[in-house]
C-alpha cells in the first residue's frame, strides 16, 4: 500500500472507532439527536413565536435551528477530544505506526456524519410539524452546504480548544460561553427587535449569517438575501485559523 | 545492527513551566540495553522513569542527545521506531468505551494486520491474558488487573522487538503481578527486548538482567544486580532483639561503625554492613553473649535493592532520621 492509501485507511479506522463508540452508547447519541429537536419544539411552541417575525415562525425558526445545532457541535467535538486526551488512548494511536493526521480526520469524519444525522432528524421532524421548502434540489443542497461548512469549521475550534485546555473544566466553561454565543444571533428573532448594541453583535454572528443565507435558500418569505457571502467566508476564515493551529498543536504534542 | 537495542546518550528534556521555570526531567541521561534482554529502571516518583520511556517511545521529543531504538532515531525516524515498538504506559491507554475485543481489533487495523488477521490476533491476545469471557464488555467496566492485562495484550499486538512497560505491575495484586511477570520472561524468551520501569525492587530483582538506578534525571547506578549489591558494601547482618530498650546498647557492639548501622525500632531491628561475613556473624553471638542481651534472630543476608539505592543516591541520611 502506498502512504496515501494508509492514510485513507487509518483514517477510516479511527471513523469506525467513533462509530462503534456510538452503538455503545445509543442512549448519548439519541440524546444528541433530540436535543436540537427539543428546542425547536421548545422555542417554536412553548415560548411562542420570535419578537419581530411576521408570519411562520417555524419558517423562520427552523435555518435558525440548522445553524445553532451546528454551532453548538463544538462541544461535542471538544468534549470527545478533551476525553481522548486525558485517558491516554492518544498516546497510543501516537506511538504505533499510523498515519500522523488519522486521529483528527476520524474525529472530524465522525463528527461531520453524526451532524448530517442531525440535519436529518431536525428536518424531518419539521416536516412532520407541517414545514415545508420551495427550494429547489439546488438551492436545497446549497443550504446543507452552508450549514456542514458552519460545522465544520466549529469542529476544529472545539478540536483547537480541546487540544490547548485539555480540562475537563475548561469544556464546562465552553458549555456555559457557548449559550450566549448562540443566543446572540439572529436564530429566534429578527435584530431589529433588539437593543442597538445586541442587534450589532447578532448581525455579525457567523451563525446568524448562516441561518440568514439558509432561510433566503429555503425561500422563507421576508428573509433577507445577500448573506450567502458572509455564511461562506466567516467558517473559511475561521477554518483558516483554527485549522492549523490545531494541527501544528496535535503535531507539537510531542514537545 | 548493533547489539544495542536502546542506546540514550546524554539525553535531556525540560518540562517548561510558565514564566521560563522549567523541571529537567532527564538531565544527561545515558543507557544501553542490549537486545533479547530485561532491563529494568529504578527510581523513585519524580525520577524521570516516565519522561524516559515517553522519549524512547516517541511520544516525546528530547530536548538534545542522541536517542536510538532498534536502530532508528527515535525523533528522525519516529515511524520507524513506531514500527517496531510495543508500549505500556503507566496509565492505560484504551478506549475505555469501546470493548476488550474492539480494542485490540482497533489497534491491529493501525497497525495494518487487515481486517481478519486483526480479529484473529485480538482472539488470540484475550485469551493469552485470561480475558477472553469479558472481551465484549466495555474497558470501562473492567476491574484495574484486568485493564493492565488488556493494556498489555495492546502493546503486544505485534510482537514487537522492543517493548516499554511503565510501571506495569503498580496497583496490581500478588496474583496480576505473577501475571504480568511471566507474560514478560515468555516475550524475552521469544527475543523481545523489555525496558521496564519499576519502583517495586523485587520486580527488578525478578525480572531484570541489568539495572538502572535513576535519580533526577540521570543514571546514578547500572549494572547486574548481584553487581549493585556488591558495590553497596556487600553483605549485611540483622539482629532483631527481644527488648527494644537495648538498641541503642547493641548498636555499639556491632562490628561496624555507628553510623552504618541502621535501627528499627519498630521491629525491634538493628542493620549494619559487614565485610567478612562469618567472622562478623561469630563476633555478634559472642558480644551478644558477653552483654547478656537476648535475640531473638541474628541474620546475614545480601542487601536489598532498597539499601542499594538510597546509597547510592545518597539518601541514607535521610532514611535515618526518618526512622
Ligand atoms: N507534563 C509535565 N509537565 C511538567 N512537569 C512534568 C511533566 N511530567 C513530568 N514532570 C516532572 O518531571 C519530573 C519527572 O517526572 P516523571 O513522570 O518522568 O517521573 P517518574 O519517575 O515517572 O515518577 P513516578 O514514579 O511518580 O511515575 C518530575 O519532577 C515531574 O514533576
Ligand atoms: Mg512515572
Amino acid at each position: 500500500m502506498t502512504s496515501t492509501a494508509y492514510a485513507l485507511a487509518d483514517s477510516w479506522t479511527m471513523t469506525r472507532r467513533e462509530l462503534a463508540r456510538w452503538g455503545r452508547q445509543p442512549a448519548a447519541v439519541v440524546v444528541n439527536l433530540v436535543f436540537p429537536v427539543m428546542l425547536l419544539l421548545m422555542f417554536g411552541y412553548l415560548i411562542g413565536g420570535g419578537r419581530g417575525v411576521s408570519g411562520d415562525y417555524l419558517g423562520y425558526l427552523l435555518p435558525g435551528m440548522l445553524a445553532l445545532s451546528m454551532a453548538f457541535g463544538l462541544e461535542g467535538t471538544m468534549i470527545a477530544v478533551t476525553q481522548d486526551m486525558n485517558k491516554g488512548v492518544v498516546d497510543r494511536f501516537r506511538s504505533m505506526p499510523m498515519a500522523d493526521g488519522a486521529v483528527l480526520v476520524g474525529r472530524s469524519a465522525a463528527d461531520m456524519l453524526q451532524s448530517v444525522l442531525g440535519l436529518v432528524v431536525l428536518l424531518g421532524v419539521a416536516a412532520a410539524l407541517g414545514w415545508r421548502t420551495d427550494a429547489g434540489p439546488g438551492a436545497f443542497l446549497g443550504a446543507v452546504g452552508l450549514l456542514l461548512l458552519l460545522r465544520f469549521a466549529m469542529l476544529w475550534i472545539g478540536i483547537h480548544l480541546a487540544l490547548v485546555a485539555g480540562k475537563p473544566e475548561m469544556v464546562q466553561a465552553v458549555q456555559i460561553l457557548v449559550w450566549p454565543f448562540g443566543f446572540l444571533s439572529t436564530v429566534f428573532a429578527v435584530p431589529e427587535s433588539m437593543p442597538g448594541w445586541l442587534a450589532t453583535v447578532a448581525r455579525w454572528n457567523p451563525i446568524s449569517h448562516t441561518a440568514a443565507a439558509v432561510r433566503d435558500l429555503f425561500g422563507v418569505p421576508g428573509a433577507e438575501s445577500g448573506h450567502a457571502g458572509a455564511a461562506v467566508l466567516w467558517p473559511l476564515a475561521l477554518l483558516a485559523v483554527f485549522f492549523p493551529l490545531a494541527v501544528r498543536r496535535f503535531a507539537r504534542l510531542s514537545r | 545492527m548493533s547489539d544495542a537495542a536502546i542506546t540514550v546518550e546524554e539525553a535531556r528534556k525540560t518540562y517548561r513551566g510558565a514564566r521560563g521555570s522549567g523541571t529537567a526531567a532527564l538531565d544527561g541521561l545515558d543507557l544501553t540495553v542490549a537486545r533479547s534482554t530485561v532491563h529494568a529502571v529504578l527510581g523513585p516518583n519524580g525520577a524521570g522513569k516516565t519522561t524516559l520511556v515517553r522519549v524512547l517511545s516517541t511520544l516525546l521529543r528530547p530536548d538534545s542527545g542522541r536517542v536510538v531504538v532498534a536502530g532508528h532515531d527515535v525523533v528522525r525516524e519516529a515511524y520507524q521506531v513506531r514500527l517496531r515498538i510495543g508500549l505500556l504506559g503507566q496509565h492505560a491507554a484504551l478506549d475505555e468505551e469501546l470493548g476488550g475485543r474492539q480494542n485490540l481489533e482497533l489497534f491491529g487495523r493501525l497497525h495494518h494486520l487487515g481486517a481478519r488477521r486483526a480479529r484473529a490476533r485480538a482472539d488470540e491476545l484475550l485469551e493469552r491474558f485470561g480475558l477472553s469471557g469479558t472481551g465484549a464488555k466495555a474497558v470501562a467496566k473492567y476491574s484495574g488487573g484486568m485493564r493492565r492485562r488488556l493494556d498489555l495484550a495492546a502493546s503486544l499486538i505485534t510482537e514487537p522487538e522492543v517493548l516499554f512497560l511503565d510501571e506495569p505491575t503498580t496497583g496490581l495484586d500478588p496474583r496480576g503481578r505473577a501475571e504480568v511477570w511471566d507474560a514478560v520472561r515468555s516475550l524475552v524468551g521469544g527475543g523481545t527486548t523489555v525496558l521496564l520501569t519499576t519502583q517495586y525492587l523485587e520486580e527488578a530483582d525478578q525480572l531484570a538482567d541489568r539495572v538502572s538506578m535513576v535519580d533526577s534525571g540521570r543514571v546514578v547506578a547500572d549494572g547486574t544486580v548481584d553487581q549493585l549489591k556488591t558495590a553497596t558494601g556487600g553483605d549485611r547482618i540483622d539482629v532483631v532483639l527481644r527488648d527494644a530498650g537495648q538498641l541503642e546498647t547493641v548498636a555499639g557492639l556491632l562490628p561496624a561503625p555507628r553510623d552504618a548501622v541502621t535501627v528499627d525500632a519498630d521491629r525491634r531491628l538493628l542493620s549494619a554492613p559487614v565485610s567478612d561475613r562469618m567472622a562478623a556473624l561469630t563476633a555478634v553471638v559472642q558480644a551478644l553473649r558477653e552483654a547478656g542481651v537476648e535475640a531473638e534472630d541474628v541474620a546475614l543476608r545480601r542487601p536489598t535493592l532498597d539499601e542499594v539505592f538510597l546509597h547510592l543516591t545518597g539518601r541514607d541520611e535521610r532514611v535515618k532520621e526518618a526512622a
